[in-house]
């Protein structure tokens, strides 16, 4: 207490300047008066009666120092005072402290950013209370190579009952549904949820409720629970929007609650994080399949939240316990082959693990970027320090501390780093806006990468963690000068500074090492991104649009107008007889969402029956199976192989007939003709079940593989049906020839409403944006590397070459000799690059190492390039050396022009 | 010849509040002057020392100053103990005494007297 009384009055003195020594002056002036008239009293005459009281009174300037040190605070007054000295130096040389902080707003900047994306994403991942107890569980069949299978109803509820979690919920993946009744009829993410949803995420309604987590109702509980946005774009914010009835695919729900404002759905795109309607479901009743435990619900997620304290280990073996007894009480539903297991995934890493590599690779090249800034920086300060090395030394002569004077220079550092990460932060705050219009749109959490108080905190922290680290090499050996050699030498500093040009090198040398590795990192990446790009994608792209549209899908089957394939099927060959007539459009063709080149989410496959091999739905593999109209192949350019393509004449009443791509007929029939074959395809959750009578499906050809999956992968089977014979809900118009982009849609969506004016009509893009935007988040990455790679050479090339012009510099005397006594110029160049040389060879050889170590680390990222490749390391290499050559040879040059005479005279 | 012993500056700071309480305001020389004329001159006490603690217990809010006229009329910085500072001096006196009452105890026991 009273300590801190007095510790504020002193830092209240510091701060106001206010001084205290004229009051001491005064004090003492009067003491000795004092003194002084009782000495006189006891008869000592008057000089001696002086003398005495200053003896008495003791050594003035230690009262002083003393007083003033209590006074006010000696630590941070002299931090002041290094700090006024500091700026009075960074003043003096105004092209020095550009550069340093410059190099350094570049660096931290740099740093920031990427974490500030990393922030939002990685670090930040799931909203929620307690994020680490939700996992998600997945469903696998390693036995016949199916992954994310669903789950069954009866395994839900004993997923429930198990004790395992505190609550676990069926969740779908992220759909569409059509609001009617406003003006245009809208499109609106959803998502059917059992009712325990938002119990598993801990999230409340803001206003009204969410779903009873115990209400049992099968099928929808026609209740809908809304997002704040929707509530306040839609609903002007009407606080008695509770009881309101939606139309939604035609069927009425009533709103129960609107979530709060902020709450985001989990997922890894925007998609599926911007939900904006939730319906209750207990996927057991229609217009779901009865809940039997053979019926997987395809594309449905289970998110569970675990028990209080409980890791994910020991939850996946209590799992696995569960797992092998349930396989024993129902041998039939889980046959041995198919080797059923069920997997714990942390909810962060399905949300974020896409990205994780891209960004950990980025933050480790940015990271790069920032250590060749400090080491630049340090060779800076180290330069600078030969040239103040008289002043070190007449500081140290007049009796400086050691510890003092590192204390100054760590400050001047400091300051300079500080500076640097203040410039850098104020830049990405002022920029950040632009910079955010260069991450892709489907990186995950987009929308929550700002530039915060902790982005903000980490900028400092940066700054002062790498001002401290690289101040305090070169103030060591700063303040190390040899005292009488320096002087001696008039300031030369030749022989006190052979541990600083060692530094130096060594400094230099791992720069060089370090943008050489970032350099191999870039030039991988940039032959992969190279080679996909190029990639031939087995379709074509050229001049093709994709605009969607989207058929209601009523609880009731019997309300939906397109039933049947019949039904739909008039409206499909009005809808493209009708996008035929627009102008510009040559061919027209339709397909459902997975049969959008590149531009569709995983849609899970189905279970492939082939005849004679399987026989139930959970021993089969599953197989990718876009539905699309006959016109999609010759639309896309996707050749025959053999067989023949879908006619208009395969109707619903028709046998039903399927085409394969070559990679189906490699996997599945290996060595056989796959035409004719006969196969089944389990049949989607949606719709009727009905036919008891399983209803083969026959093969009537086979199609070149494309890469309509990804452009990284040549062939992943497909097996394609006719939308006229199995209707499909999520559509896509494929339209291609001289297309106007901007009034097509508008045209488009004129079309189909004028056939059925229920129908949203939306996202319309070209082929070729969805191709690239495939490849966003490996251009973004790409990019970034590359421009971090060339910021490392421009840096390496600045080091070297202010390390060969010192070197020069400190030279310049023997040079001159050396020419004076008859040596050729040409010489005096070559010796000198050769030491630029030296460095480039160490530095590439060290960096060489180093980037095979981080080339293969990165192997997940590269398309079609080993890590090892020749060409990019010999290329890299190539340029490492002929920017080191270059930036030495302004210096060579200058070595090799210097006039002796004037030389020596002036030394 | 013996050196005179050093003061402690918690022992010093207890003189100064002592000397303030008795006398009431003093000035520096006045306070110095005093604790020299107790303690018989046994105390080295450059009197210069003396000020950097006033401060200091100023700072503490212990003592208060502010200027006034000396004897002759001259102008002087006069201390007071302040309320706290008499708080402070009442609780240090009752450590000190307990201090040398215990010390005193130990000096007085002899070797019979531990059987």
């Amino acid at each position: 207490m009273k300590f801190l009384r007095r510790f504020f009055t002193r830092l209240s003195n510091l701060a106001t300047g206010r001084r205290a020594d004229q009051r001491l002056q005064d004090e003492i002036a009067e003491h000795l008066a004092l003194q002084t008239e009782e000495n006189l009293r006891t008869g000592m005459p008057p000089g001696e009666a002086r003398r005495q009281a200053r003896l008495k009174l003791g050594a003035g300037e230690t009262i002083r120092e003393d007083h003033h040190a209590e006074h006010s605070i000696p630590f941070i007054e002299n931090l002041l005072f290094d700090l006024r000295y500091a700026v009075r130096m960074l003043l003096r040389s105004p092209g020095f402290s550009f550069i340093a902080i410059a190099t350094m707003a570049l660096g931290i900047g740099a740093t920031t950013a990427i974490y500030s994306v990393i922030d939002a994403t990685l670090l930040h991942p799931l909203p929620y209370r307690n994020p680490a107890e939700l996992v998600r569980i997945q469903d696998d069949l390693p036995g016949v190579g199916a992954q994310g299978v669903g789950i069954s109803v009866p395994e839900w509820r004993d997923l429930e009952s198990s004790g395992i979690f505190q609550s676990a919920s069926i969740t779908g993946t992220g759909a569409n549904v059509n609001l009617t009744g406003s003006a245009q009829p809208l499109r609106l993410s959803f998502k059917q949820v059992t009712p325990n949803y938002f119990a598993v995420l801990g999230v409340d309604a803001q206003l009204g409720r969410t779903f009873d987590p115990h209400d049992a109702t099968p099928g929808y509980n026609l209740e809908v629970v809304i997002s704040d946005g929707l509530w306040r774009r839609e609903f002007g914010a009407d606080p008695h929007i509770l009881g309101r009835a939606l139309r939604l695919d035609n069927d009425v729900y009533h709103v129960v609650g609107v979530m709060p404002r902020g709450f985001r759905d989990q997922g890894s795109t925007s998609e599926e994080q911007n939900v904006e309607l939730w319906l209750g479901a207990g996927f057991a009743g229609v217009p779901f399949p009865p809940p039997l435990r053979s019926s997987r619900l395809r594309s449905r997620v289970v998110i569970a939240r675990l028990k209080h304290g409980s890791s994910i280990e020991a939850a996946q073996g209590h799992l696995d316990a569960l797992v092998e007894s349930l396989k024993k009480q129902y041998p039939a539903e889980y046959p041995a082959q198919t080797a059923w297991t069920v997997r714990l995934i942390p909810l962060s890493e399905t949300v974020v693990g896409s990205v994780r590599q891209s960004l950990v690779l980025l933050f480790g090249a940015v990271g790069l970027v920032l250590l060749i800034s400090c080491v630049n920086v340090a060779n800076l300060l180290l330069t600078r320090a030969s040239a103040r090395s008289r002043e070190i030394a007449v500081r140290q002569a007049l009796g400086a501390q050691r510890a003092r004077l590192i204390r100054q220079f760590l400050v001047e550092s400091l300051l300079l780093f500080l500076l640097g990460g203040i410039a850098g932060f104020g830049i990405l705050f002022c920029a950040g806006h632009l910079l955010l219009r260069l991450v892709p749109e489907s990186l995950p959490h987009l929308n929550d990468i700002g530039v915060n108080w902790g982005v903000m905190a980490f900028a400092l922290t940066v700054s002062v963690a790498a001002g401290t680290i690289f101040g305090l090499a070169p103030a060591w050996l700063m303040s190390r000068a040899d005292l009488i050699g320096t002087l001696r030498q008039e300031g030369r500093g030749a022989s006190g500074s052979r541990d600083r040009s060692r530094a130096r090198q060594i400094l230099v040398i791992s720069e060089l090492a370090l943008s050489l590795v970032l350099m191999v990192a870039a030039g991988l990446l940039l032959r992969s991104f190279w080679d996909l790009f190029n990639v031939q994608p087995g379709f074509n792209a050229d001049r093709t649009m994709a605009i969607e549209t989207w058929l209601a899908g009523p609880n009731d089957p019997t309300k939906d107008p397109y039933q049947t394939a019949t039904q739909e099927s008039v409206l499909l060959r009005e809808i493209l007889s009708r996008s035929r007539a627009l102008p510009g459009v040559q061919e027209a063709a339709i397909g459902d969402e997975a049969s959008l080149p590149l531009g569709h989410s995983d849609p899970g496959g189905l279970p492939l029956i082939r005849e004679g091999i399987e026989t139930m739905d959970n021993q089969a593999p599953v197989i990718d199976s876009p539905i699309v109209s006959p016109e999609y192949f010759h639309l896309l350019g996707m050749p025959l192989r053999s067989g023949r393509l879908f006619s208009d004449q395969d109707l619903e009443d028709t046998p039903q007939v399927a085409v394969i791509n070559q990679a189906a007929a490699h996997t599945y029939w290996p060595g056989q003709y796959p035409v004719g074959k006969h196969v089944r395809l389990h049949r989607d959750t949606r719709g009727l079940v009905s036919s008891s009578q399983p209803v083969w499906t026959t093969i009537i050809g086979v199609i070149a593989d494309a890469r309509t999956e990804s452009l990284a992968d040549a062939a992943i089977p497909q097996i394609y049906r006719s939308v006229h014979q199995r209707p499909a809900k999520d559509l896509v118009i494929f339209l291609r020839g001289q297309l106007d982009s901007s009034t097509i849609a508008t045209q488009v969506r004129q079309q189909v409403q004028s056939v059925d004016a229920t129908l949203p009509v939306f996202h319309a893009e070209t082929l070729d944006d969805v191709l690239s935007t495939s490849l966003s988040v490996r251009r973004f990455s790409m990019e970034m590397v590359a421009c971090f790679a060339a910021t490392a050479l421009l840096l390496a090339g600045l080091g070297i070459y202010g390390t060969i012009s010192y070197v020069v510099n400190e030279q310049r005397r023997e040079i001159a000799i050396r020419l004076a006594l008859g040596a050729q110029r040409d010489t005096i160049l070559k010796m000198v690059l050769r030491r630029g040389l030296g460095l480039a060879v160490a530095g590439a050889g060290l960096g060489a190492a180093g980037a095979l170590v981080v080339s293969h680390l990165m192997a997940g990222l590269l398309f079609g390039v080993s890590p090892t490749d020749p060409p990019t390391f010999a290329g890299v290499t190539l340029v490492l050396t002929a920017v080191a050559l270059a930036a030495s040879y302004i210096p060579a040059l200058r070595a090799m022009r210097l006039d002796p005479i004037t030389t020596l005279h002036s030394e | 010849m013996k050196e005179k012993p050093d003061v402690l500056q918690g022992t010093l700071a207890l003189m100064v509040l002592k000397t303030l309480d008795v006398l009431g305001p003093q000035h520096g020389w006045g306070i110095a002057r005093r604790i020299e004329q107790i303690s018989g001159d046994l105390l080295a006490v450059n009197q210069g020392t003396l000020y950097p603690l006033l401060l200091k217990l100023e700072h503490e809010g212990s003592i208060a100053s502010e200027w006034g006229a000396s004897e002759n009329n001259r102008r002087a910085r006069f201390y007071r103990l302040t309320g706290a500072g008499r708080k402070q001096l009442l609780s240090e006196t009752r450590d000190w005494e307990q201090t040398t009452a215990i010390i005193a105890r130990f000096f007085n026991v002899k070797a019979g007297d531990l059987i």
